[in-house]
């Protein structure tokens, strides 16, 4: 199954009853696969006249009280970014994918990593942020997707799945059996009409500063929460490492293949592969310091994560990087040769 | 002593923030006075605009969410897809339907979504201080526009109504206005069959409604009602532009 | 063991469901797999490739930079691949469409004509089929079982015709390969 059409499945599963798109390449594939399946379910869904107004109809839909879903790619993001923030503000819960490509501008169609930090850094306009899960392959979607309502509807937030167009069209055996009944969360600001009880507003403008104020520091209460509760991540032979290459979604996954050659060759080679690009494992990472000196970040990018790495390390160690943007794909053995020319002069560094 | 005159059950006692001779107030009193005879408390949600009308939720006692500027129709499409036996109606300006909400509108109008949009046209952005408006009556002064609306560089005024009354998603499209009485009477029964038509699940229905804003157009609150009728309405002409039965 | 395959050449020719179709056999036989389709702007025409990745354990990547096979259905995707293609690997070759003088030396060069022998079962359409066939048979990626029975589902049970002639093809190809 191809990641579109297992992230579209593991929405439905995931009880997803609005879904609503624009087409952009590469995550066509997961909105054909909504029209179909929704379809079939007599569940809603729409292809809207633009990313805006899909971005729109969800905060319409969740503060109906359904789980909604949207989904696009890096310039469709962007035009998201304004209905991202209002459903920041109002306490909204929502889903939405981005299958990031080559950027900036129009940019390509090729799978990407540089919208990290539109990301994890919130996006739109304000203090706020949105929980960014990036899984790395296309069975890992279906933890992370249920994962996202749950967490979108647990803190009445936007959960962004950060993934790119090789996830999106890659084709992997999938298994859904991991995916439990939606639990119900209590809901009880939704808009149904007033019935029997006082009538409900969902806003975000303040004109008070002192309210304003509080809404925000209430908000940033929530987002240390997530910080301390949300953080996931992945090591791969980190135990013995003495050099740890961080590295994400489908960047994550060519390392390892790197990681295997290197290994071959006694290069003692780890990796942390942060599964919640925000809120971002800085903690496990500042352990490693403590044991491991040379940290290699690998992104196809310019240098985007490299920023959240380099906080985290808040100056210990010595931070290497990789970088691939503009839509080029590495191979294993490109990463191999860079990372192991990395780690032998880390290594005769340390004998000097 | 017989009672002829009250405030509807579901407008707030608060005051009005809006200028006097503004046409916000009465509309927002005609809407909850509708809701109350058609007994629509429990059944309504509001979807309020960016602009004049946004403090909305402060007057009305139902369900009311705020939405992004221009985006009334797509929240209100949201709404009702998961919702389709409540009430929806958005509350929109000049500047939210007809300019940067345009997409959004039009498209809702096409899909024939069953809801109700409150069109408020009043030629100007009042919020941010009465710049052209994409309603903007051609020689209009406005602060954008000091020497009047010159259609060759800032286009003609947009009618909103008689275009969509072009898309075969909508179903009951009326231009009104509020400035005297029976206008007002008028305008009234307009929005109950607006109501009625997203109730019977007929389609897109919107109520255009010239209102006054004295403010902006530099004119007293009398001034102004009669400029409606002397002016504003050559260019908007009233009545029902689109019906089906 | 692990083995990478990528299956290139115009977009029409099958390209992508000769991979799929690999792919989907592998997962069958209970081995690890991924498929990765390259996804260019042309719907019809222009190149198409994509990689598949066939292991007894986890994958780490399923992008391939130096695979043991290559399949070329046209002369630009045999002048591209053969150079990635590793020392000692096969390169299966439309003989019908590619002219392999320029080949590399350091590797094994399996040249179908699988035009002529389409031709013999009526339609061309299945030449992807018939290089598959002599795919299997040259690699021993995965068993001709796994790649027959896995027909009826890609295909679907009822459409009996088309399985036929694919399972026709697929002989053909591994029947051309001498052991």
């Amino acid at each position: 199954m191809s990641g579109n059409a297992a992230l579209g499945e593991a929405a439905v599963l995931s009880g997803c009853t609005c879904y609503f798109g624009y087409p952009i390449t590469p995550q066509n594939e997961l909105t054909e696969y909504m029209a179909k399946r929704m379809g079939e379910l007599g569940r809603v869904f729409i292809q809207s006249e633009s990313e805006i107004a899909a971005i729109n109809m969800v905060l319409g839909a969740s503060v109906a009280g359904a789980r909604a879903m949207t989904s696009s790619s890096s310039p469709g993001m962007s035009l998201k970014q304004e209905g991202i923030s209002y459903l920041a503000a109002d306490e909204l819960p929502a889903v939405v994918v981005d299958m990031v490509r080559g950027g900036p501008g129009m940019g390509n169609i090729s799978p990407a990593q540089s919208d990290y930090l539109q990301a994890t850094r919130g996006g739109g306009h304000g203090d706020y942020k949105t929980i960014v899960l990036a899984p790395g392959s296309v069975q890992e979607l279906t933890e992370v997707v249920p994962l996202a309502f749950d967490l979108a509807d647990q803190y009445r937030n936007p959960v962004i799945i950060l993934g790119d167009g090789m996830l999106g069209q890659m084709m992997e055996p999938v298994s859904f059996e991991n995916i439990k009944p939606p639990k119900e969360y209590p809901k009880d600001y939704i808009l149904t009409g007033a019935k029997g009880r006082p009538a409900r507003m969902v806003r975000s403008l303040l004109f008070d500063t002192k309210e304003e104020e509080e809404h925000n520091w209430k908000l940033v209460r929530k987002y240390q929460r997530m910080e301390q509760n949300e953080v996931r991540y992945e090591t791969f032979m980190a135990d013995d490492a003495e050099m740890i290459v961080v590295a994400y979604g489908i960047g994550a996954r060519i390392v390892r293949g790197a990681i295997k050659r290197l290994r071959q060759e006694n290069m003692k080679v780890g990796m942390l592969r942060p599964i919640t690009a925000w809120p971002f494992p800085a903690a496990p990472l500042q352990e490693l310091a403590n044991t491991v000196h040379d940290f290699f970040v690998f992104e196809m990018s310019a240098g985007q994560m490299i920023e959240d790495v380099k906080l985290a390390l808040a100056g210990k160690g010595r931070i290497h990087f990789y970088g691939r943007p503009g839509g080029v794909i590495p191979t294993p053995v490109e990463l191999y040769r860079i990372i192991g020319r990395h780690y032998y002069m880390a290594a005769r560094r340390k004998q000097q | 002593m017989k009672k002829v005159y009250t405030r509807p059950k579901t407008l707030k006692e608060a005051h009005f923030h809006y200028c006097p001779g503004c046409g916000h107030g009465i509309i927002n009193r005609l809407l909850m006075e509708v809701v109350d005879e058609m007994d629509l408390r429990e059944k309504a949600i509001c979807v309020a605009p960016a602009g004049c009308g946004m403090l909305l939720y402060n007057y009305f006692d139902i369900d009311t969410l705020e939405s992004a500027h221009g985006r009334g129709a797509a929240v209100a499409t949201g709404i009702k897809r998961v919702r389709p036996e409540n009430l929806v109606f958005s509350y929109q300006g000049d500047g939210d339907l007809a300019a940067i909400g345009t997409a959004e509108g039009f498209h809702a109008a096409n899909r024939g979504e069953p809801i109700s949009v409150i069109f408020v046209n009043n030629g100007v952005y009042g919020m941010t201080g009465g710049q052209m408006a994409p309603t903007t009556l051609t020689d209009q002064v406005t602060t954008t526009t000091p020497l009047g609306r010159d259609p060759i560089l800032a286009g003609h005024p947009v009618k909103i109504c008689e275009v969509f009354a072009m898309l075969d998603g909508t179903v009951y499209l009326e231009r009104v206005t509020v400035n005297n009485p029976a206008a007002v009477l008028k305008a009234k029964k307009a929005i109950k069959k607006a109501f009625q038509c997203q109730l019977d699940g007929k389609g897109f229905s919107l109520v255009e409604i010239l209102s006054p804003c004295p403010t902006n157009w530099k004119m007293g609150p009398v001034e102004a009602c009669r400029w409606i009728d002397e002016v504003m309405t050559k260019q908007f002409p009233l009545g029902v532009v689109k019906e089906v039965s | 063991m692990t083995t990478r395959t990528i299956f290139s050449g115009f977009g029409g020719q099958g390209v992508l469901s000769m991979g799929f179709t690999l792919a989907n056999a592998g997962m069958l036989e209970g081995k690890y797999v991924t498929y990765l389709p390259s996804y260019g702007v042309e719907v019809r025409g222009g190149t198409a490739n994509c990689t598949v990745v066939v292991s007894d354990e986890e994958i780490a990547s399923p992008v391939a930079s130096e695979p043991e096979f290559v399949v070329a259905m046209n002369q630009p995707s045999f002048n591209r691949f053969q150079n990635i293609l590793q020392s000692g690997g096969l390169l299966c070759v439309n003989a019908s469409l590619v002219d392999i003088a320029s080949a590399r030396s350091d590797i094994e060069i399996l040249a179908i004509p699988t035009s002529e022998l389409a031709e013999k079962l009526g339609t061309i359409k299945v030449a992807n089929m018939i290089i598959l066939g002599a795919l299997i048979k040259a690699s021993n990626i995965i068993s001709f079982d796994a790649m027959i029975k896995n027909l009826a589902e890609l295909l679907g049970e009822g459409r009996s015709k088309l399985i036929k002639l694919n399972k026709e093809a697929l002989e053909m190809g591994f029947n051309y390969v001498k052991e």
